[in-house]
C-alpha cells in the first residue's frame, strides 16, 4: 500500500474566492478522501429573525449571498406572501421573474470566468466577466445596484420597469447572445478544455438521487429536475423545458450552464412580450401565522425557504438550505480517487457558494 | 398543476422505518431543520421525489435523544451537524460527527435560547 | 497619483462576506474596471503580497486566519476594509457570530463604504492604498538606514 499523507486545502486559496477548507486524504497523487471543514463565513443570519420584523427582514435575505442575491428575496418574500395569502399582482410576477432570470445569466458567466480561471486560460475568464457587465448594467438601470437590488417586498416588488427599459434589456441580451456564441464555442469546443473536462468526475444519476445533488449538478445526470417548473412567479405562463444532459460529467454540468443561459435569454424575452400593465404590489395589513416550504430555482440548483410564524411581527425561524449545501456531499463522492491537481477544478463544477451554505 | 407539499407530523417509532421507506422508494432528501419550542424541538426532514414534497414533522423533548439518519442518506451529515451544533438537540450515532466544530462558534447552541 | 517606484501586490481574503463586496472586487480585475493598469497583481500569496484587502466582518474562526494572512505578510503593507461589513460590521453587526468590522483584529488603514461597494469606490480605496504604501516604503527605509540594518 502507498503511503497516506493529508494534504490541507484551503481556506486562502488562489482558486476560491470564498474560504472553505478540505482535508485531503492522498495515496500518492490520488485522493481517497476529503473531509470538509466548513464555517468561515458563519454569520448567524437566521437568528436575525428574533430582532428585525418580517418586513424588515427581506433585506437580510437578500444578503446571504450577492451572487444568488435577488432569489433569496423573492424566495423570503413568497414564502411569507403565501403564508398570509397575499396574492402578488401580475406585473410583479413577471418582473421578479425577469429579474430572476437576469441574475441567473449573471451567476452562469460568473462561474465561466472562474472555471476558466482555474483552468489557467486567462482570456476566456475576462471575456466571460466583461459579457458579464453588460448585464450588471442592466441590473443598474433598473434598480440602482450591481449586486444588491433589494427591489423585493412583501406583497409585490418596489420599483417598476418603464417601457424604455424593457427595450433596454431586451436590446442588451440580443447583443449578449451574439457575443456569448464564440466564448459558448471555447468551451465546449476547444479541445485542451475538452481534455480538462470530460470524463472527470463523472455522477451517476442514482448516486447524484442518493446524495441529493441539485440543479445543474442533477440535471447534468439526466434527471429533468428544474423547481422552476412547480411555477411560482410568472413560470407558469412561460414556455421552457429543464436544460439536462447525459454524460454527468465536469463538461455535461458546462454544457447545461451554458444551455441556461441561452434559455434565461429565451425566459426573459418571452416575459417581456407578455408582461401585463398594471400595479407591482399590494398592501399587507397584519402579521403572518402558519409555516411554509419553498422551493424556488436558484442559479445554483433548488433552494428551500421555511418560514415559521406567530401571528406576531417577529418570526419563529426562518430556515434556508441553498443548493450548495445539498451539492457538497456528492462533490465528495467525486473527489474519491480523483488526481490532487483535478481538486480545485472538481470543487468549482459544483458551482459553490459558500457563504449561501454557511450564512 | 399542483404537486404535493406536505407536512405530517409523526412519531419516533415511525421515524426510522419511514426515512428507510423512502430511501427504497427512490426519494431525495431535501433538508432537515430544526425550530425550537418550548422545552421540546420540531425536527423537519423533507424527502423529494420528482416535484413531490413531504417533511416528516418530529417532536422531540429536549433531552431526548433522536437517531441519525447518516446510516441511510450518508449525505445528511451537514445538516445534522449543524442542528446538533446550532441547537443542542442530541443526535444518536451519527457518521462524520463533527463534535460540536462544524462552524466552530463562540458561543455554544445559541438557537437554544432566545435572544 | 504619482509615479510609483515599484508595482504592489494585491491580496484578498473573504472574512464573512456575502459575496457581493467579493465578486466586486473580482469585478475590478476584469476588463472594464481594470484595476491592473495601476500596476497592481492580483496575487494569491501573502507572503509576496503589499496590500490586503479583506471583504465582510470577522467572525470567530475567521479571525485567526486574517491575523495569520497579516502576519505572513512582509512590512510596510496596508490593509484596505471594502464594503461596510468590513469597515464596522453593517447588517451582520447584531449577529451571535460577527465580532465587529475588521479593526476589530488587525490596524485598518483605508476603508471603502458601500453595500456592496462599488468597483469605483474599490478602485478609489486601492489608489489610496497604493500612495499609503509609498509613503510608508519611504519611511521604513529611512528608519532602515537610521538603525543602519
Amino acid at each position: 500500500m502507498a503511503k497516506r499523507s493529508i494534504v490541507p486545502f484551503g481556506p486562502q486559496h488562489p482558486v476560491l474566492p470564498e474560504p472553505v477548507h478540505l482535508d485531503l486524504v492522498l495515496e500518492d497523487e490520488t485522493v481517497v478522501e476529503a473531509v470538509p471543514s466548513i464555517g468561515f463565513v458563519h454569520r448567524g443570519l437566521e437568528k436575525l429573525v428574533e430582532i428585525k420584523d418580517f418586513k424588515e427582514y427581506v433585506y437580510i435575505a437578500e444578503r446571504v449571498c450577492g451572487i444568488c442575491s435577488f432569489g433569496h428575496g423573492m424566495g423570503y418574500c413568497q414564502s411569507v406572501e403565501h403564508i398570509m395569502g397575499v396574492e402578488p399582482p401580475r406585473r410583479a410576477n413577471y418582473l421578479r421573474t425577469i429579474w430572476m432570470e437576469m441574475s441567473r445569466v449573471h451567476s452562469h458567466l460568473l462561474w465561466l470566468g472562474l472555471l476558466a480561471d482555474a483552468m489557467g486560460f486567462e482570456s476566456l475568464f475576462m471575456e466571460s466577466w466583461r459579457l458579464r457587465e453588460k448585464i450588471l448594467d442592466m441590473f443598474d438601470l433598473t434598480t440602482g445596484g450591481r449586486v444588491i437590488f433589494s427591489v423585493n417586498c412583501i406583497g409585490g416588488v418596489l420599483k417598476d420597469m418603464d417601457s424604455g427599459m424593457l427595450k433596454a434589456i431586451s436590446d442588451t441580451i440580443d447583443e449578449m447572445e451574439k457575443e456569448l456564441r464564440p466564448i459558448a464555442e471555447a468551451f465546449l469546443r476547444d479541445y485542451t478544455v475538452g481534455v480538462r473536462l470530460r470524463g472527470l468526475g463523472v455522477l451517476k444519476p442514482e448516486q447524484a438521487i442518493l446524495a441529493g445533488a441539485v440543479g445543474p449538478m442533477l440535471r447534468s445526470c439526466g434527471i429533468a429536475y428544474d423547481a422552476r417548473k412547480l411555477g411560482y412567479a410568472a413560470y407558469n405562463e412561460l414556455e421552457f423545458e429543464p436544460v439536462t444532459a447525459s454524460d454527468g460529467d465536469s463538461y455535461a454540468r458546462c454544457e447545461v450552464r451554458i444551455q441556461e443561459i441561452y434559455q434565461s435569454f429565451a425566459l426573459i424575452r418571452q416575459a417581456i412580450s407578455k408582461i401585463p400593465e398594471g400595479p407591482i404590489r399590494v398592501p399587507v395589513k397584519g402579521n403572518p401565522n402558519g409555516e411554509y416550504f419553498m422551493r424556488i430555482e436558484q442559479p445554483r440548483g433548488e433552494a428551500i425557504y421555511y418560514v415559521k410564524a406567530n401571528g406576531t411581527k417577529f418570526l419563529d425561524r426562518f430556515r434556508l438550505r441553498t443548493p450548495t449545501t445539498s451539492n457538497i456531499p456528492p462533490m465528495l463522492e467525486l473527489m474519491k480517487g480523483c488526481q490532487l491537481a483535478d481538486v480545485p477544478l472538481l470543487i468549482l463544477t459544483i458551482d459553490p457558494c459558500i457563504s449561501c451554505t454557511e450564512r | 398543476m399542483e404537486y404535493l407539499n406536505t407536512i405530517e407530523p409523526i412519531t419516533m417509532e415511525q421515524f426510522l422505518p419511514m426515512v428507510i421507506q423512502f430511501k427504497m422508494d427512490g426519494w431525495r432528501l431535501v433538508q432537515i431543520c430544526a425550530c425550537r419550542l418550548p422545552e421540546q424541538y420540531e425536527l423537519s426532514y423533507s424527502f423529494a421525489k420528482g416535484f413531490d414534497m413531504r417533511t416528516l414533522r418530529l417532536t422531540v423533548g429536549e433531552d431526548e435523544p433522536v437517531s441519525s439518519i447518516t446510516q441511510v442518506y450518508p449525505c445528511a451529515f451537514i445538516q445534522e451537524n449543524e442542528v446538533a451544533e446550532l441547537f443542542g438537540v442530541k443526535i444518536e450515532s451519527m457518521e462524520n460527527d463533527y463534535h460540536h466544530k462544524l462552524y466552530r462558534i463562540a458561543r455554544d447552541t445559541p438557537f437554544k435560547e432566545k435572544g | 497619483m504619482g509615479k510609483l517606484a515599484k508595482s504592489p501586490w494585491m491580496l484578498h481574503y473573504d472574512g464573512s462576506s456575502c459575496n457581493g463586496c467579493d465578486i466586486e472586487v473580482l469585478a475590478c480585475t476584469t476588463p472594464v474596471y481594470d484595476v491592473e493598469r495601476f500596476g497592481i497583481i492580483n496575487t494569491g500569496d501573502p507572503f509576496q503580497a503589499d496590500i490586503l484587502l479583506i471583504t465582510g466582518g470577522i467572525n470567530s474562526q475567521s479571525e485567526s486566519v486574517v491575523k495569520q494572512i497579516y502576519s505572513q505578510m512582509p512590512n510596510p503593507k496596508v490593509v484596505v476594509a471594502v464594503g461596510i461589513c468590513a469597515c464596522t460590521g453593517g447588517i451582520f453587526k447584531e449577529c451571535y457570530n460577527i465580532k465587529g468590522g475588521v479593526d476589530t483584529v488587525i490596524p485598518v488603514d483605508i476603508y471603502v463604504p458601500g453595500c456592496a461597494a462599488r468597483p469605483q469606490a474599490i478602485i478609489d480605496g486601492v489608489v489610496k492604498a497604493v500612495e499609503l504604501l509609498q509613503k510608508k516604503r519611504e519611511a521604513f527605509a529611512s528608519q532602515r538606514k537610521k538603525s543602519g540594518t
